[in-house]
C-alpha cells in the first residue's frame, strides 16, 4: 500500500514538474528550470523508494506485468533525464520528458497487476535484461524528444520565420549533440539487453533466438541505430537526419515495446510470459 | 516638494534645435551654478542624449521655478530659436515625471525601441549631477529607483533582446546555430566595409579564427592584420571553404561565386559540419539555391533586415509590458515619497516636547528656589523622559507600515491633535 501511495506521489511530482517547466518555456526565468529539476528529484526518489519496497516485498524486481514495465520504463525515462540534465543541460526537455514519464506512470497506476508472476520471470537475469532495455529505450526517447526539438528549430532557421520557440530552443549544435550523445549511450544498453536477454532464453527456454515479433522488431531499432551511428562517424550524417532517424528508430522500439504485448504469437508478452514452451 | 522635469527630445523638436540644447551637457558645471542660483530650486539634474535633452528638479514652489527653468533653456538660442524651443517643451510634474524619466531609462522613449545607451547616458549624467552636489535625497532616491526599473524590465521583458542591427543579427543567428562560436572559424570573401561591421561582431562574440580572401590580397592582408586572422587569396576558396564555420560574403563580383553544386561537394568533404553562409553583397555572390543543402543555411542581406524587422515589431509587443511595470513601479515611488511626510512630523513633535518642557522648567526652576547642580539636572532629565515617553507610542504608531491612504490620513489627524500647523508661540501658552 506504502508503495502505491508512493507511485501517486511521484506522478504529482512529475505532473507538477511539467507544469513548472511550461512555466519555464513560457517565462525563461531560471528560478522556474531549478524547481522543476527539484520537483523531478523529488518524484525519482519516491519512484525508487516505491520500486525498492516493493522488490523487498515480493521478494524479487517488479517487472513481470505490462503496468510493472511501463512504470519502470517511467522511472528509467526520469533517471536517463535526471542524468542527462546533468552532463547536457537542455532545459526545454523538462517540458517533454516528465510529462511522458507522467503519462507512462499513469498508465501503469490504471493497468491491473497480476496476483502472480511466473517464476520464470522472477530471476536477477531477466530483471537485468528487462531493466537494460528499459534505460535504452529511456535514452532513445530522450534522442527522440531532441531530434523533434532540432526539427522545429531548423526549420525556423532554414525558412528564416522565427516563431515562438526561437527564442526558448537551445542551439542546433547542441541539440545535434545532444542527439549522438543519447544515441551512443542507448545503443550500447539497448544491445546489453539484446545480449542479456538472449543469453538468458538459452539458459531458460534453449534458443538463443527464436525470431519473435519483438525481437524482430528490436533488431530493425538496433540496425538503424547501428546504421546512423555507423554513417555518422563515416560520412558525417548529422542534424536533420539523424533528428529523423532518431525519431524513426524511437517509433520502431515503442511500437515494438507496447504492440509486442498486444501480439497473440509473441511470448514476449507480460502476462503469458510464464506459460511458455 | 515637486518633482518637475521639463525638456524636448526627437519627437518635438528637429536635430538642429536639439544641437543647440545639447551644448548645455559639455559645460554642465555652468549649467548646475545657474540652477543651483534658482532659489526655487532644490535639487536638478541635467541630462542630455542624442535624441533628447531634459532638465528633472525638485521644488518647493512649482509656480515659480518652471518659468526660471525654462527660461534657462530658451537662452540657449537666438529668438527664432526661442519660439521653436518654446513650443518643443514639455513640462511633466510630479507621477508624469516619474514615470517619463523611466520610460526614457528603460529605451521605450527611444527611436530604436529599448536601445540600451540610454541608460549608460543617464548614469553618466548622474554622477555629474552628484559630483556638482546639485541632486538631493529625493533625486538620488528616484535615480536609483530608475536603474533599478530599468534593470527589471530589462530581464523580465523582451525589450532589449533580439538584435536590430544587421551584424549583430548575423552573429544572433550564428548563435542559434552554433551554439558557442569560441571554437568556430570565421571566413570573409571580399572586404567591404559592412564585412568589416561583421567581422567585428564575430570577433567580439569570441570567433577563434578569421580568414580573409580577397581578390587584391594586400586589401585582405591589410584587414586580416588588423582583426588578427590571416589573408588568403580567391582561388583557395574552396579549400577555405573546409576550415570555415561562418562565411561572409562582400565581394563586388557581377556574378555568382559560389553554386550549389560546388558547395555539395564542399559539404561533403567536411562531413557534414553546419556551414552559415551570410551573402551581404549586392548583387548576389552565393547561389540562393544553396539553402537547399542539409546543414547548411544561407542568409542574404533582405533575410537578415527581414529578421530585423520582426525583432523591432517584437520590441513594440514587449514594450506593453514594460509600460506596465513602469506604472507599478511609479505608484510605489509616489508612495515613497509619502512616507517621507512621517519624518518632519515626528520632529515636530519632538520639537514641540523639547520646547514645552522648557518653558515649564524655567517656570518651576524659578519656583523652587536655588538647588544644587545635581538636583537641578534630575528634574530636567524627569520632564524630559516624562515627554519623550509619552510620545514614544505615537511614534512607533506613525513609522509602522500603513496602507498609504491611511498613513496621510494618519499624519494629519497627528497633526491636528498636536496642533502641529498652528504658530507654536501662540499655542504653547
Amino acid at each position: 500500500m506504502v508503495d502505491f501511495w508512493l507511485l501517486l506521489l511521484a506522478l504529482a511530482s512529475y505532473g507538477a514538474a511539467t507544469l513548472v517547466w511550461l512555466g519555464y518555456v513560457w517565462r525563461q526565468q531560471d528560478a522556474w528550470h531549478r524547481a522543476g529539476s527539484w520537483a523531478v528529484t523529488f518524484g525519482w526518489l519516491c519512484h525508487t523508494l516505491a520500486l525498492l519496497l516493493e522488490t523487498v516485498a515480493q521478494g524479487f524486481f517488479p517487472v513481470g506485468s505490462f503496468g510493472a514495465a511501463l512504470s519502470l520504463f517511467s522511472w528509467a525515462l526520469i533517471t536517463t533525464f535526471l542524468i542527462l540534465t546533468w552532463r547536457y543541460p537542455v532545459k526545454v526537455l523538462g517540458a517533454m520528458a516528465p510529462p511522458l514519464a507522467a503519462l507512462l506512470l499513469s498508465g501503469s497506476l490504471i493497468l491491473p497487476r497480476p496476483p502472480e508472476i511466473a517464476p520464470i520471470l522472477q530471476s536477477f537475469w531477466l530483471s537485468f535484461h528487462i531493466v537494460a532495455a528499459l534505460l535504452g529505450n529511456a535514452t532513445f526517447a530522450l534522442a527522440f524528444l531532441g531530434g523533434i526539438l532540432y526539427l522545429v528549430q531548423e526549420r525556423q532557421i532554414k525558412n528564416k520565420k522565427f516563431g515562438f520557440f526561437y527564442k526558448r530552443l537551445p542551439s542546433l549544435e547542441t541539440l545535434d549533440a545532444l542527439n549522438y550523445y543519447c544515441i551512443n549511450i542507448g545503443f550500447v544498453l539497448l544491445t546489453l539487453g539484446i545480449i542479456s536477454g538472449s543469453l538468458y532464453a538459452q539458459y531458460t527456454l534453449g534458443t538463443f533466438w527464436q525470431w519473435d515479433p519483438k525481437e524482430t522488431m528490436t533488431l530493425v531499432a538496433w540496425l538503424l541505430y547501428a546504421g546512423l551511428l555507423h554513417e555518422r562517424l563515416a560520412k558525417g550524417w548529422r542534424g536533420r537526419r539523424a533528428a529523423l532517424l532518431a525519431i524513426a528508430g524511437f517509433a520502431v522500439l515503442m511500437v515494438t515495446f507496447v504492440g509486442a504485448d498486444f501480439w497473440h504469437r509473441s511470448y514476449h508478452r507480460f502476462d503469458t510470459f510464464g506459460r511458455l514452451p | 516638494m515637486t518633482l518637475v522635469l521639463i525638456g524636448l527630445n526627437h519627437k518635438t523638436a528637429p536635430v538642429a534645435l536639439r544641437e543647440k540644447l545639447a551644448t548645455l551637457a559639455p559645460e554642465p558645471a555652468a549649467v548646475y551654478q545657474h540652477l543651483r542660483a534658482l532659489k526655487a530650486v532644490r535639487e536638478a539634474l541635467l541630462y542630455a542624449t542624442c535624441n533628447r535633452v531634459e532638465i528633472l528638479f525638485a521644488s518647493p514652489d512649482p509656480e515659480t521655478a518652471i518659468p526660471q527653468v525654462r527660461q534657462l533653456l530658451l537662452a540657449q538660442g537666438d529668438e527664432e530659436d526661442a519660439q521653436a524651443i518654446q513650443q518643443a517643451l514639455y513640462v511633466y510634474q510630479e507621477g508624469e515625471a516619474v514615470s517619463h524619466l523611466f520610460q526614457v531609462a528603460c529605451g521605450l522613449d527611444s527611436m530604436v525601441m529599448g536601445e540600451p545607451q540610454v541608460l549608460g547616458q543617464i548614469k553618466a549624467a548622474y554622477r555629474q549631477g552628484t559630483e556638482q552636489q546639485a541632486t538631493g535625497p529625493l533625486l538620488n532616491r528616484l535615480l536609483h529607483k530608475t536603474f533599478s526599473v530599468a534593470k527589471k524590465v530589462r530581464s523580465e521583458t523582451g525589450i532589449g533582446g533580439l538584435a536590430v542591427s544587421v551584424s549583430y543579427a548575423a552573429v544572433e543567428l550564428a548563435r542559434k546555430i552554433f551554439g558557442s562560436l569560441t571554437d568556430k572559424t570565421g571566413l570573409l570573401i571580399g572586404a567591404g566595409e559592412m564585412a568589416e561591421l561583421a567581422v567585428e561582431h564575430l570577433k567580439r562574440h569570441g570567433v577563434a579564427r578569421l580568414i580573409v580572401a580577397n581578390r587584391t590580397v594586400a586589401r585582405g592582408l591589410e584587414l586580416a592584420g588588423r582583426f588578427g586572422g590571416e589573408a588568403v587569396s580567391l582561388a583557395e576558396l574552396p579549400e577555405q571553404l573546409l576550415r570555415a564555420d561562418i562565411v561572409i560574403s562582400s565581394t563586388g563580383a557581377p556574378e555568382i561565386i559560389l553554386t550549389k553544386d560546388q558547395l555539395k561537394g564542399v559539404m561533403r568533404r567536411r562531413k557534414q559540419r553546419p556551414l552559415f553562409l551570410i551573402d551581404i553583397a549586392v548583387p548576389r555572390d552565393l547561389d540562393p539555391a544553396i539553402n537547399d543543402l542539409d546543414n547548411v543555411y544561407l542568409y542574404n542581406i533582405d533575410d537578415l533586415q527581414g529578421v530585423i524587422q520582426a525583432n523591432l515589431n517584437h520590441r513594440q509587443e514587449e514594450a506593453v509590458k514594460a509600460r506596465r511595470i513602469i506604472d507599478v513601479e511609479t505608484q510605489k515611488f509616489l508612495q515613497w515619497r509619502e512616507t517621507l511626510a512621517v519624518t518632519p512630523t515626528i520632529i515636530a513633535l519632538r520639537e514641540k516636547a523639547a520646547q514645552i518642557c522648557q518653558t515649564e522648567l524655567k517656570k518651576t526652576l524659578a519656583q523652587l528656589g536655588p538647588l544644587s547642580p545635581e538636583q537641578q539636572k534630575s528634574v530636567e532629565v524627569l520632564a524630559e523622559s516624562i515627554a519623550l515617553k509619552l510620545l514614544h507610542d505615537p511614534f512607533l504608531y506613525l513609522k509602522r507600515n500603513h496602507h498609504p491612504k491611511r498613513r496621510s490620513q494618519d499624519i494629519d489627524l497627528t497633526r491636528r491633535l498636536f496642533n502641529l500647523d498652528q504658530d507654536r508661540n501662540e499655542e504653547l501658552h
